[in-house]
């Protein structure tokens, strides 16, 4: 603001010389010294092997990869978030036992590292051979390997959205805690029914402060999906570890998978950007 | 229009309500005055069921609000019902409570088109009418967050307006506004009051009161110390209590 205006007359008549920031440019000169160095390098040292990430940054079996990812990205999130919203609600409860389960789940899914999780539901059938579904402690009416039912896959995905839940749960809890108890009763006093009020009135608000920690979550489930690749699921992380245990190019291959990651939360980000928009309409 | 019978209300061990009992009639303008911790808030609340109470009744167009009686037990209602009472009774609050992520329009039209179920050609025509009653057609489609406090209170006026209450509720209406704001926030009520709507009014706005009120009620430590026209409860109080209070306000 001040930067463009060097030297205003103010009404007196005398002149408004603005201060000056010698260290700024001497900081900002060793910056820009410091980013042309690690472009140079970039460009002129052959061991980053560009025409090698070029090779495989489209190759079939990465593009899978990064759609398998995709697709584990989006199920932990639906489901996560689907999940979380409703542990968010029973947390909020007034019923001691519903508000106790929630707390109780976000309490061990946040506290099990992803990698034991996952690992954990992918071995679930050596837990339980056979799943059977039927009247609870009644009769059952069909069963099924548990092998057959939760393949790896549906094991990551699974894992991914359990855990996911618990944060999510949090998030949204926050979020409805944000609102101004005053909508809630005002909503209340004209007789708008509580669904309604929830969905219409009390959501829309909350996802104002949900959203920004939501993006930052679900930003951090894209890495996150690269922990499954001990169960040998060729999403990204693994796809590429695959390509370099074979051609021996690993930082090429490293790079392919970090631009992809890099691709990937970028379009994230620009979403995100419109959908807090979207939300934070009628405040300044 | 609205009969409170003997109302008590805790909040812990602190007793706001102490025996409450009043009977405003049909297109009456009662004013409740009293100093700030006298239960005021709380009567007005208990009168759509915010609050619950925990002895006494509060009726509204003859029906028991918030329960149903047989015998001599008191059934509390279920939900769904409370609000359709609640529909009956307009509330307008001291800080307003627009929803900020609708528009004015969507503010006022929400309750009539979801409590209500009525046709949205009509809450249009409603909307319309009452933002043109309370000089808002022109902001019918900002968002609350760029109006004045004064239009923000005549907005929420308009949303309790649109369910064509029985009655009218102001909790404070004046309270959170900046001084030359108040004027326009009244003239809208004494309009109300003129044109024949059963209003209750909780203010600290004795202009206000001496000149729209049918009844000035006089609320002290959770009971009625004096009711009556404006110019016998201002004028000329009975009670010491009222006396020393509106000599602190005048």
């Amino acid at each position: 603001m001040t930067t463009t205006a060097p030297a205003v007359r103010q009404a007196t008549g005398s002149k408004v010389a603005p201060t000056r920031h010698p260290f700024r440019w001497l900081a900002a000169a060793g910056v820009v010294m410091l980013l042309a160095m690690a472009a140079n390098s970039l460009v002129t040292n052959p061991a980053w092997e560009w025409e090698v990430v070029g090779q495989y940054l489209f190759a079939p079996s990465v593009l899978r990869a990064v759609l398998l990812t995709l697709e584990l990205t989006a199920l932990g999130t639906v489901f996560g978030f689907a999940l979380g919203g409703v542990l968010a609600v029973m947390r909020l409860s007034p019923n001691p036992l519903l508000s106790s389960v929630a707390w109780g789940y976000v309490w061990v899914f946040r506290a099990v590292p992803l990698i034991l999780q996952l690992l954990f539901w992918y071995n679930l059938a050596l837990l339980y051979p056979r799943l059977s579904f039927g009247i609870p402690f009644g009769p059952s009416f069909f069963s099924v390997g548990t092998m057959d039912l939760i393949g790896p896959v549906t094991a990551a995905a699974l894992g991914l959205a359990l855990h996911q839940a618990a944060y999510a749960a949090e998030i949204v809890r926050g979020g409805l805690l944000a609102v101004d108890p005053g909508q809630r009763e005002a909503a209340a006093a004209l007789g708008i029914r509580r669904v309604r009020r929830f969905f219409r009135i009390i959501l829309p608000q909350a996802m104002r402060s949900i959203v920004p920690n939501a993006g930052n979550e679900i930003i951090g489930l894209v890495k996150g999906t690269s922990v499954v690749y001990i169960m040998a699921l060729p999403e990204l992380f693994y796809q590429v570890q695959v390509i370099y245990m074979r051609n021996g190019r690993v930082v090429a291959l490293l790079l392919v998978a970090a631009i992809w990651y890099l691709a990937l939360t970028t379009v994230m980000s620009v979403v995100q950007h419109y959908i807090e928009r979207h939300y934070g309409r009628g405040r300044s | 229009m609205i009969e409170i019978d003997g109302v008590h209300k805790s909040f812990g061990a602190l007793r706001v309500l102490r025996g409450v009992s009043l009977k405003v009639a049909p297109g009456e303008v009662a004013v409740v005055l009293g100093p700030s911790g006298s239960g005021k808030s709380t009567l007005l609340r208990t009168i759509n069921h915010l609050e619950k109470v925990d002895a006494g009744t509060v009726a509204v167009d003859g029906e028991l609000v918030g329960y149903r009686r047989s015998g001599d037990v008191l059934h509390e209602l279920p939900e769904r019902e409370i609000l359709r009472q609640r529909t009956k009774i307009g509330f307008v609050f001291q800080n307003f409570n627009l929803f900020p992520h609708l528009t004015v329009r969507e503010n006022v039209a929400e309750a009539p088109l979801s409590a209500q179920r009525r046709p949205k050609a009509e809450v249009a025509e409603t909307v319309n009418r009452l933002l043109l009653r309370v000089g808002l057609s022109d902001k019918a489609d900002a968002y609350p967050g760029t109006l004045s406090g004064g239009q923000r209170q005549r907005v929420a006026i308009a949303r309790a307006l649109a369910l064509d209450p029985k009655v009218v509720l102001f909790d404070e209406p004046t309270s959170a506004l900046d001084p030359e704001l108040v004027g326009e926030v009244l003239d809208v009520m004494r309009d109300l009051a003129k044109s024949g709507t059963t209003m209750v009014v909780v203010t600290h706005e004795i202009g206000f009161a001496r000149e729209a009120a049918d009844t000035v009620v006089f609320l002290d430590e959770g009971l009625v110390v004096e009711q009556g026209p404006p110019d016998q409860v201002i004028d000329h109080p009975q009670h010491e209590r009222t006396r020393a209070f509106i000599s602190r306000v005048l």
